[in-house]
């Protein structure tokens, strides 16, 4: 029973705090891209990979009280700040965990912005692709982003040190 | 002339009940109509199980797909001469319009859940490979098939083109409300279409709304939020998808402990084995699972043929609200109480979530999350729904999620009563 939610609850349990939606949707993208077991399904949207199954069972994790949400007002839009909570903890005592260590990857993560973690994600939807089609690809659906080579050879960088960690 | 700008004799017409007449004249449209692969759609239902709740509800996927071409078709008119449309994008918004479910296979969301697999992978291989709709794609240019794919895939330059066929306010969307309204009886679902369409104006990278037509837009997000909730998360639906995805993991793992079934499932097979090619992948429609589903129901193993027994002859689990955070011990103590009374917890002690269906809500979401329904202004600034429709605003920021509990309500019902097991069971359940 909801083994899926304790995937998530793992996620969240291994950084203090996750703060942004989009850079939410990004993470658990790429750590899927790095063999991390979640079950999520994602479609390319607008902003790049975007999983409404992940939106609904975050709101469930929030709706159950095993997660806090702070909506945080910016200057044009709304942020959104996710913790773990007691109840998160004790729901937790009741899985083993499934995920291998995902610390090291979180914290290289929350280290760049969503802007980047937009690119790796796009980046990594295209992976089937080879690797100058997926150049083409994210100019051509990232045009407004105005991403560089240089993005995106930090970007392949950055994609190589993730997947070292395990 | 070009294969491309061929044009049908005289116009055909489809008769429709949610948009009257559905006129095709392209014969490229029409040549893609008639493919086996389009029609193998006839076969699909679009709301998969929900005929077991509502009984009007065997319309198609291939009804549903007309209905998203004709509704393109129709802003594709209204587009002409409009500043950032491109009239040589037409044919391609018609096509990715009539093909965007093509993928979809048998009872799609249980099917793709217990076999991991994405109808949208499919969509793409049926689009690009070697099948009659990509002959007809590729006749209109080399480049055609693969455009297609990508507008489907939202993935194509073209950002526009891609959000009338995916957006918070789509061609796809304001279908299926309609249809699915017209198909199960329900008086939700309905909205000012027309209108909708008359205010819909192309900026270079989305569709947007102007102003003057925010009302029509509410009560679209209104029927959106009723319908998901009377409709698409109906506790009864949700019961048969519990039962139907059951269903498919017995006899996965039958076929996984090397039972021998009295019907060989050969159109299962590769489905088991988890790596159906696209043929064997379009052999299987619903058709044929229903046929497999009532000669499973005379299989030895009673834990399948209990289950389809229960899905043919709609013999639905019962449900109980549940709360995962405040009874996670009772559920683990009814879990040993199912194995004790001989009822195998892992097909029927079933919790089921409000995020296992696939249907969403309008949400304004963050900056980057997910592009939302812009309306623009007089002075030509673009502004979100929510900051403008109180009525929106209202219930876009309410999250409603659910977990029900799942269980053979007749199986406990026949239990002895001086059965203590029976007695706990029902006091867990029932108080």
């Amino acid at each position: 029973m909801l083994e899926n939610h304790a995937k998530l609850m793992q996620f969240f349990s291994s950084s203090e705090a996750i703060v942004g939606r989009k850079r939410l949707q990004k993470m658990i993208y790429i750590l899927k891209k790095c063999e991390v077991p979640f079950e999520e399904r994602y479609q390319f949207h607008f902003y790049g990979p975007y999983s409404e199954e992940l939106t609904l069972r975050i709101e469930e994790m929030c709706n159950l009280g095993f997660i806090s949400e702070t909506k945080e007002e910016k200057k044009n839009y709304y942020q959104y700040r996710y913790q773990v909570t007691d109840a998160g903890r004790e729901f937790m005592e009741h899985y083993e965990e499934s995920l291998p260590p995902l610390n090291a990857h979180i914290d290289a993560m929350n280290e760049k912005s969503s802007r980047f973690l937009e690119l790796v994600s796009t980046m990594l939807f295209f992976e089937h692709l080879p690797k100058d089609e997926i150049s083409e690809k994210v100019f051509s659906v990232k045009s407004t982003q105005n991403y560089t080579d240089e993005d995106i050879k930090d970007g392949w960088n950055f994609i190589e040190s993730l997947r070292k960690f395990h | 002339m070009a294969y491309r700008d061929e044009q049908l004799s005289e116009e055909k017409v489809f008769k429709d009940p949610v948009h009257r007449y559905i006129h095709v004249r392209d014969q490229v449209i029409w040549d893609l109509i008639g493919t086996p692969e389009f029609q193998r759609l006839r076969r699909i239902r679009q709301l998969g199980t929900c005929y077991l709740t509502f009984h009007g509800a065997e319309h198609s996927r291939f009804n549903h797909s007309l209905g998203v071409y004709e509704i393109v078709r129709r802003i594709a008119s209204n587009f002409t001469d409009r500043p950032n449309w491109d009239p040589k994008e037409r044919l391609l918004c018609l096509a990715a319009a009539l093909l965007h479910d093509l993928g979809h296979g048998p009872f799609s969301h249980s099917f793709e859940k217990v076999f991991k697999l994405d109808h949208e992978d499919f969509t793409q291989a049926i689009l690009l490979g070697d099948t009659k709709v990509n002959e007809v794609l590729n006749k209109v240019d080399k480049n055609f098939a693969k455009d297609v794919a990508d507008v489907i895939n939202k993935t194509y330059k073209n950002k526009l083109v891609v959000s009338l066929i995916s957006s918070q306010i789509d061609a796809d969307r304001m279908d299926y409300l309609q249809r699915d309204a017209y198909f199960t009886g329900v008086s939700y679902g309905h909205f000012d279409m027309e209108r909708i369409l008359r205010v819909m104006r192309p900026m270079e990278d989305q569709v947007v709304v102007k102003e003057s037509g925010m009302h029509a837009v509410e009560d679209y997000i209104m029927s959106r939020y009723q319908m998901y909730w009377q409709v698409y998360f109906h506790p009864v639906t949700r019961s048969a998808e519990v039962i139907l995805s059951k269903i498919l993991h017995r006899a996965k793992e039958l076929y996984e402990k090397d039972y021998t079934f009295k019907l060989e499932p050969t159109h299962f097979l590769s489905f088991f084995k988890g790596e159906p090619t696209l043929s064997e992948y379009l052999g299987l429609d619903e058709s044929i699972a229903l046929y497999y589903f009532q000669m499973w129901m005379q299989e030895d193993d009673e834990i399948l043929s209990d289950l389809c027994d229960r899905f043919v002859n709609r013999r639905l689990f019962k449900y109980i609200e549940f709360n995962p955070n405040s009874q996670m011990a009772e559920w683990m103590e009814l879990y040993k109480l199912f194995q004790k009374a001989g009822l195998n917890p892992d097909y029927y002690l079933v919790v089921d979530s409000s995020s296992d269906l696939p249907y969403d809500f309008y949400r304004p979401g963050e900056e980057g999350e997910r592009l939302p329904i812009h309306l623009l202004l007089p002075n030509q600034e673009l502004k979100e729904l929510s900051r403008l429709s109180e009525i929106v605003e209202s219930i876009s920021g309410k999250k409603r999620t659910d977990h029900k509990l799942y269980v053979p309500q007749d199986v406990l019902d026949n239990m002895s009563s001086r059965s203590k097991t029976k007695k706990r069971i029902m006091e867990i359940l029932y108080g």
